[in-house]
């Protein structure tokens, strides 16, 4: 049996233990706002933050994070008022959406680590997440006024 | 077994042949919310418009019924149905912002209510073609007119006053003179008493009293949802009792099963069966392609367990299919005479005595759309009943060919539309709904299909292949003469129809007979090119490659002459005027050419304007050129500047991109702007990236490694966004598709001012790194 804490609360899996964390989460534990959008690490739809670090978590078995916290978008901020889910609607970031649960959580991992980005420093830390409808400009400004306090 | 009975009659394609008179079916159930707004009289389903447009002869038509649209809850809360598909363009929000501006409702208490698939009851319901906007905005200005004068009636009749004297404003209605007032929610039961009122008598609002229209101030509805991760797409739909499949499809189009052995998928933990999905021999429209399915608890474990398949393919006729030598054969095809689609003067003549013939053979490959959501359907279907939960364009497409593959009437099915995770023309074809409906007929279970990035990327309806060939001949003064457009290019008709050599009207009339650039002698041909894969609308479709071919020779003559790109393409255009090209039965994107004309006026009016704002012709550091281009597509004109720089080693990079679009009246321009954004982007990703090649009829990429999109650190620094203010009952124009167009050529024009090198053939690739 494999423990792990989502979002704050105790899981459990007796399932394959090389399941995808993702689909844990979406099939199993019915929280779907982490997305699928490659399988392979390429595209960042499926970002979760373990332990204060952005993680794919499509690549990531539910094995890998047994014992572990999980943070989805779902528990970023118990209202969706974290400054980057703010600064997100202040600047109408997204089209389609699809991409942004992943954006954002990568976003706010970004944050933690370093609160004051440059712009250059943004462009490579959300180059692992692609945003097909293109709405990389938005994204960029997006996370600047997160970091500059919205 | 194939579904084409008449491949013209086909929802999608040529849509515009296909005239069907609205039903008048009356519909009193309203939105389902008691106590509101249930109204009873007729109305009419269809009027005349302050400007004629396609829309009456979409599929269904239109519908302009507030009993349909709108409804009114005892506490004020207006409901507003969105009819079509939200898959980024902000249409969800656009559409019901029109009926309530028109309404006086205030948008805070407006709720949206996303239409299922019945185009019987909302009128036609694709959304594609960029025409959303252009279609409705009349119609749901209409419809809120409609509810506002029945709010309007019942509170004069509460008052005894006449209805002249009470005005809505702000959900609310007042008398002034008496400074008495009401609630929406007050008079929603007697306002559903009231008849609705003829169109022809309907007053619109005067435009300078809009609060919300053209103003940009609004964000869309999904936008907390979607930030939050409670947004709905087509895969967060969960079932009780709900199977997770995911398919193995025949690696070539037309390939067949020949055997599989199940044994090692279902020792997988979590896999329950593994079973044959049919398939349809091709072409058949969006029918699946078959293949074997493995169903599972988790999507997990149905991709684990389709690894573990042991398959054997027929891969049949198209087996051969392979790009490197395609190319060549399309190639030669543009080097010879083909169908002539539009002939003015004499080209051959005009070219033979030229003084200089310039010349460009322009390659563009098959595309692949991957929106950023693969496809995914959930299907339930119980007996001769299914209902379906999918992210598609076309809800009332997909009704009619659930209902035809499962062989149940269309009133039993029913097609919830989800969010969609990006379309972009790929969820215009359910082929993954059918699949889904198949599964679960056979299970009796609430089935979800899942495809996989690799099954999108290798199963798509792909973007077309194309070699676009342009001689241009000059004479003395470096004027030109002569113009020879030969487009070759297998057609979408071959997804619904065996043998179609020939590019449809709807094809040709994306930038080829419209050419809109004033000379004497003309010929647009098209010789025959053959499909080996599924070919399907593209976002922008054909206007891709012959933006990019018709636009890179204008930046090729004017290095031919010597004279400054956009001086160049000012010159082609030609005087403001109307073009009329000797084309018969010539396709407008479906739209009336007197609403919707070539105005070369407005052509160059995009041209100048980005000239001015983008700063064209302005001092860049070394290594870095600006490049231009303009075109007209979705009856929008749209002109771009893209500023590109390359290092010594033939990295480039983007640091502006200015762009400016006429698109005529207009709804949210703070949409347009994140579409035009979203153009740029997209338009970068295919010029330097974009290419699915076959081997062996088999697609040779497979996912975001192989199949490069772009990403943050490589797309344009700024992108700046220009809007035309339209002239007083402009007619609204496309916006969702006119931005890709004019991007790679202008890109392809910067770079070779930057370097002196003419990129031909796209994707860019390495060819500045040679
Ligand atoms: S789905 Fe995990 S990175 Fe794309
Ligand atoms: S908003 Fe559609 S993929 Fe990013």
């Amino acid at each position: 049996m494999i423990k792990v804490k989502i979002n704050g609360q105790e899981q459990s899996w007796d399932g394959d233990p090389d399941l995808p964390l993702l689909w844990f989460l979406r099939d199993e534990a019915g929280l779907t706002g982490t997305k699928f959008g490659c399988g392979q690490a390429l595209c960042g739809a499926c970002t979760v933050i373990i332990d204060k670090e952005a993680v794919r978590s499509c690549i990531t078995s539910i094995n890998d994070v047994a014992g572990r916290e999980v943070t989805t978008i779902e528990g970023l901020h118990p209202n969706g008022d974290h400054p980057v889910q703010k600064a997100w609607r202040q600047v109408n970031v997204p089209q389609c959406g699809f991409c942004q649960a992943g954006q954002i959580m990568q976003a706010a991992a970004l944050l933690m680590d370093n609160p004051k980005p440059s712009h250059e420093q943004i462009r490579e830390a959300m180059s692992g997440n692609i945003c097909r409808c293109g709405c990389y400009q938005r994204i960029e400004n997006a996370v600047h006024l997160a970091s500059t306090g919205v | 077994m194939n579904f084409i009975d008449n491949p013209g009659k086909l929802r999608g394609f040529e849509k515009n042949i296909r005239v069907e008179k609205v039903s008048r079916r009356s519909i009193l159930k309203g939105l389902g919310v008691t106590g509101g707004f249930v109204l009873a009289a007729p109305v009419m389903s269809r009027q005349a418009f302050a400007y004629e447009t396609g829309a009456g002869k979409m599929p269904h038509g239109v519908v302009v019924d507030p009993r349909v649209f709108v409804a009114v809850a005892p506490d004020g809360t207006v409901t507003i149905l969105a009819h079509r598909a939200e898959m980024g363009t902000g249409v969800r929000t656009s559409l019901p912002l029109i009926v309530a501006e028109e309404m006086e409702a205030d948008w805070s208490r407006v709720k949206v209510e996303q239409a299922h698939g019945d185009e019987v009851k909302f009128g036609n319901q694709d959304t594609d073609g960029s025409r959303s906007t252009r279609h409705y905005l009349i119609p749901m200005r209409q419809i809120g007119a409609s509810a506002r004068t029945m709010l309007e009636q019942a509170a004069a009749k509460r008052w005894g006053v006449p209805a002249t004297e009470v005005k809505a404003v702000n959900h609310e209605v007042v008398h002034s003179a008496s400074g008495r007032k009401l609630g929406f929610g007050e008079l929603a039961a007697d306002a559903a008493k009231e008849s609705v009122p003829s169109i022809e008598g309907l007053k619109l609002k005067d435009p300078k009293d809009f609060r919300y229209l053209g103003k940009g101030q609004i964000g869309i509805v999904d936008l907390h949802d979607i930030t939050t991760g409670k947004a709905g797409y087509g895969a967060d739909v969960r079932l009780p009792g709900m199977k997770y499949a995911v398919i193995a499809r025949p690696p070539v189009t037309g390939g067949k099963l020949v055997s599989f052995d199940p044994d090692a998928a279902l020792k997988v933990p979590g896999v329950e069966k593994v079973m044959q999905v049919r398939g349809w021999p091709w072409p058949s429209k969006f029918q699946p392609l078959g293949g074997v399915a493995v169903i599972a608890r988790n999507t997990g474990a149905a991709i684990k367990g389709r690894d573990a398949l042991k398959l054997t393919w027929d891969d049949g006729a198209n087996g051969k299919y392979d790009s490197v030598a395609y190319r060549k054969e399309l190639e030669e095809a543009s080097r010879k005479p083909g169908l002539v689609v539009r002939q003015e003067g004499d080209a051959d003549a005009a070219l033979k005595g030229a003084d200089k013939v310039v010349v460009g053979e322009y390659y563009l490959p098959h595309l692949a759309h991957v929106s950023m959501e693969p496809p995914v359907a959930v299907a339930d279907v119980k007996g001769d009943k299914a209902e379906i939960w999918a992210p598609v364009q076309s809800p009332g497409g997909t009704r009619e060919d659930v209902a035809k593959t499962l062989g149940i009437p269309e009133g039993n099915v029913t097609v919830n539309v989800t969010l969609l995770g990006g379309g972009f023309g790929r969820k215009s074809k359910c082929d993954f709904a059918l699949e889904a409906a198949l599964l679960s007929k056979e299970l009796g279970v609430p089935v979800k299909v899942q495809w996989t990035r690799e099954d999108d990327v290798r199963h798509d309806f792909l973007h077309t292949v194309s070699v676009e060939r342009i001689e241009a001949g000059l004479d003395k003064s470096g004027k030109v003469i002569a113009w020879r457009h030969r487009s070759v290019a297998p057609s979408i008709a071959s997804t619904f129809a065996a043998g179609a050599k020939h590019e449809a009207p709807f094809e040709l009339g994306m930038g080829l007979v419209d050419m809109p650039f004033e000379i004497t002698n003309i010929s647009c041909e098209n010789p025959e090119a053959a499909a080996f894969t599924r070919i399907g609308w593209f976002r922008s479709v054909s206007n891709i490659p012959r933006a990019f071919a018709v636009q890179s020779m204008v930046g090729e003559i004017a290095h031919a002459t010597g004279r400054d790109q956009k001086e160049t393409l000012l010159a082609l255009i030609g005087s403001p005027r109307i073009v009329k090209p000797a084309v018969k039965d010539m396709w407008n994107y479906g739209e009336p050419f007197d609403s919707y004309p070539i105005d070369t006026a407005r052509l160059r009016k995009v041209v100048e304007l980005v000239a001015e704002k983008g700063e064209w012709g302005r001092q860049v550091p070394k290594g870095h050129g600006l490049g231009i281009a303009v075109h007209r597509s979705f009856v929008s004109y749209i002109a771009t500047i893209v500023e590109v720089a390359v290092d010594e080693k033939g990295k480039l990079t983007v640091p502006r991109v200015d762009t400016a679009i006429d698109c005529g009246t207009y709804v949210n321009p703070e949409r347009i702007a994140s579409q035009i954004e979203g153009a740029a982007i997209m338009g970068l990703s295919l010029a330097k990236y974009g290419e699915i090649t076959f081997k062996d009829g088999k697609v040779e990429q497979k996912n975001f490694d192989d199949f490069q999109v772009l990403r943050m650190d490589e797309s344009p620094v700024v992108t700046n966004v220009y809007i035309v203010p339209p002239g007083p009952d402009t007619p609204p124009s496309g916006v969702g598709e006119p931005g890709v167009p004019p991007f790679a050529p202008a890109l392809m024009n910067a770079i070779f001012a930057a370097t002196g090198k003419r990129i031909r053939s796209l994707p860019l690739g390495k060819q500045l790194e040679a």
